[in-house]
């Protein structure tokens, strides 16, 4: 009987509390109906409208019938993967040697990774374009050590765009993977030495596969957020990387309705949740929350 | 509620005040350093003699327009623009018609104004070069800029179809009044865009704005460019070795429009009235080196005939180029750009 009155006690209590948290929640909640899903919403609507005002599929027939498209949606993917790419080659092995160091000296290294963040997103473009340009610091740098005779071409192309955005998104990555080996025991190395591992494949055999949810969570992160990465690419590529984001902005120049360039955002948004629903086959997605412990 | 009612009292005099200063226009244009000529040559001294109160503010375009008088919500009351840009939106309906009975242009160059848009300054896309690399004697016309034998060297050219196909044509062999029958047809845009495919091996960048044009010369980044007059001749100010040549250039110019439903309509048309004489034209060129729409100007005295033969609309450079067709822009621009983009990620 007391138990009874009890559980139907906790349960009110229960109720109470989750009705509290949610009165709590709720500006948040609301602030992410306005400003993320009505937009959104907004937007698939507009995709849909023609140049004459009407229902019409004509901004997604362009996107089939242009073959620019299609190499300007490949492009996209290619540069985000391949700077996910490199930012994993240097970023993972950074990380490690930063959760190998003494608290405070770790604590020190990490400013210097977040440090980039507080300076503006043009401002390093543009030191990249002056760093790398024929007649930039590197070539006359290079040219008078004798490391090359002409100058080499590192910017308006695909290798200056890349340079770019792998610095740009670094800190996406190491953060964190250097979080997940950070919590991982180190005394499970010491174990799997014990047990007759070398240090090569303790590293490969436990550490690796401990620390890869902070991977694949930075890696997706990085992926993600190059696919709409639109100041890099466009200083340092030169016109000639052209990415999803360059081409919505010059559609919405173009053309006279909005539609031509909201199609193309819908269609990227339809190709991130196809990304993430793929990604999520391999790995709980919650893990990249941090939820999955 | 006392508090509110005296804000509303307050608001209700200023609007009377406002009333009775009565006249009052908001002009956008793209500021920086073309908005200061703008202003000092025309908007001050406009204000000045008519007592119509201006206020300044810049503004991202014609799409803002779009935004503007698709909402209902228009603010501005004069807006600077491209002339193709007013064109085309002038056909969409975004704009009021200028009244021509009110605006004097009988001396204007009859092809630098429209039913929607009248010209406010003449400006140049020009081939320009490094004198460094090619001395004095770079290019002189678009055959040369299009010959990497006589010529070896590093090209940049634009990343949009405006103001690319035409030159393309002129060095494919095509007369310059012929250049817009070409054009209109596919297969002739095929044709300029095929010649500019040719090209694209020795095209580095393809350049976004007119700041980046000088960019590329200042820092040597490349031998070769298209691009604004008004930009290299502030580029070779601060010491760039630029050089460019009027001859074939494109005769283009920026212009004045109202917005469909702007708040002070007929005064934003007394206003252009104002600043479409010569005795405000002539005084842009001290600011910027782009020319005057009204022939007039040249005869004020003004005008040196140093500072004239460095202008574009000069009567000697203008009797060189192409005239922009706006007609042809406002039937093509779109077609042609999907085209000029898929050659640019071939």
């Amino acid at each position: 009987m007391t138990a009874d009155l009890n559980a139907a006690g906790l349960r009110r209590d229960e109720a109470a509390e989750r009705l509290a948290l949610f009165g709590l929640a709720s500006p948040a909640l609301l602030l992410v109906l306005i400003v993320m899903v009505l937009p959104v919403g907004w937007l698939f609507y507009v995709s849909f409208v023609g140049a004459d005002g009407g229902f019409s599929m004509e901004n997604y027939a362009r996107m089939v019938r242009e073959k620019s498209y299609g190499r300007i949606f490949l492009q996209t993917f290619n540069v985000s993967l391949l700077t996910t790419g490199l930012c994993i080659l240097i970023g993972y092995p950074l990380a490690y040697f930063i959760s190998g160091l003494p608290t405070r000296i770790a604590n020190l290294c990490l400013i210097t990774v977040l440090l980039p963040f507080w300076t503006s997103l043009l401002v390093r473009t543009y030191a990249w374009l002056v760093l790398l340009q024929k007649q930039g610091l590197v070539n006359t740098w290079a040219i008078s050590l004798g490391l090359w005779d002409e100058p080499i071409k590192m910017v308006h192309n695909l290798t200056g765009t890349l340079i770019g955005m792998v610095h740009i998104m670094l800190p996406f990555l190491i953060l964190p993977v250097y979080g997940a080996m950070r919590a991982i025991d180190r005394d499970y190395l010491k174990a799997a030495a014990n047990l007759g591992a070398s240090p090569t494949r303790a590293f490969w055999t436990v550490f690796v596969p401990l620390s890869a949810p902070g991977l694949f969570a930075g890696a997706l992160m990085v992926f993600i957020l190059c696919l709409g990465f639109f100041v890099t690419p466009a200083v340092l590529g030169g016109g000639r990387v052209i990415l999803v984001s360059m081409k919505i902005v010059s559609n919405i120049e173009l053309f006279v309705n909005w539609g031509a360039a909201s199609a193309l955002g819908v269609v990227l948004l339809a190709l991130t949740f196809l990304i993430l629903w793929v990604a999520s086959k391999f790995v709980r997605l919650e893990q990249l929350t941090g939820g999955g412990h | 509620m006392k508090f509110s009612l005296t804000l509303s009292l307050a608001a209700g005099l200023m609007a009377t005040t406002a009333l009775a200063q009565d006249k009052q226009v908001t002009i956008a244009s793209w500021g920086g350093s073309f908005q200061e000529a703008q202003s000092k040559a025309l908007f001050i001294p406009a204000a000045k003699a008519t007592g119509i109160a201006v206020k300044e503010e810049t503004y991202g375009g014609m799409s803002d327009v779009r935004l503007q008088v698709s909402t209902g919500a228009v603010t501005l009351d004069i807006v600077a623009s491209g002339s193709g840009s007013a064109a085309r939106a002038g056909a969409e309906g975004l704009l009021e018609p200028l009244d021509y009975n009110v605006i004097d242009v009988s001396t204007f160059y009859p092809t630098l104004k429209s039913e929607y848009c009248v010209g406010g300054d003449v400006f140049s896309t020009v081939y320009a070069w490094n004198t460094k690399t090619y001395g004095d004697a770079g290019p002189q016309s678009w055959a040369d800029f299009w010959d990497v034998e006589k010529f070896p060297g590093k090209r940049a050219y634009r990343n949009k179809v405006a103001g690319a196909l035409e030159p393309a044509l002129m060095a494919d062999g095509v007369a310059p009044e012929d250049v817009y029958k070409v054009l209109d047809s596919e297969e002739g845009i095929e044709r300029a865009i095929n010649k500019i495919r040719e090209l694209k091996p020795h095209i580095d960048v393809f350049w976004t704005s007119g700041a980046q044009q000088a960019q590329l010369m200042k820092d040597g980044e490349v031998d070769m460019t298209t691009g604004w007059n008004g930009r290299f001749d502030n580029a070779a100010k601060d010491g760039a070795q630029v050089k460019y040549s009027f001859n074939q250039a494109l005769l283009d110019y920026d212009c004045f429009a109202i917005p469909k439903g702007a708040p002070n309509k007929d005064t934003a048309m007394a206003f252009l009235a104002e600043i479409s004489k010569a005795e405000y034209q002539d005084d842009l060129p001290k600011y910027i080196t782009y020319g005057p729409t009204n022939k007039a100007a040249f005869d004020t005295g003004e005008i040196t005939p140093e500072v004239a033969a460095m202008l574009p609309s000069s009567p000697a450079n203008a009797a060189m180029q192409l005239p922009i067709s706006l007609e042809w822009y406002i039937k093509w621009e779109s077609v042609a750009d999907e085209k000029y983009q898929s050659m640019l990620t071939e």
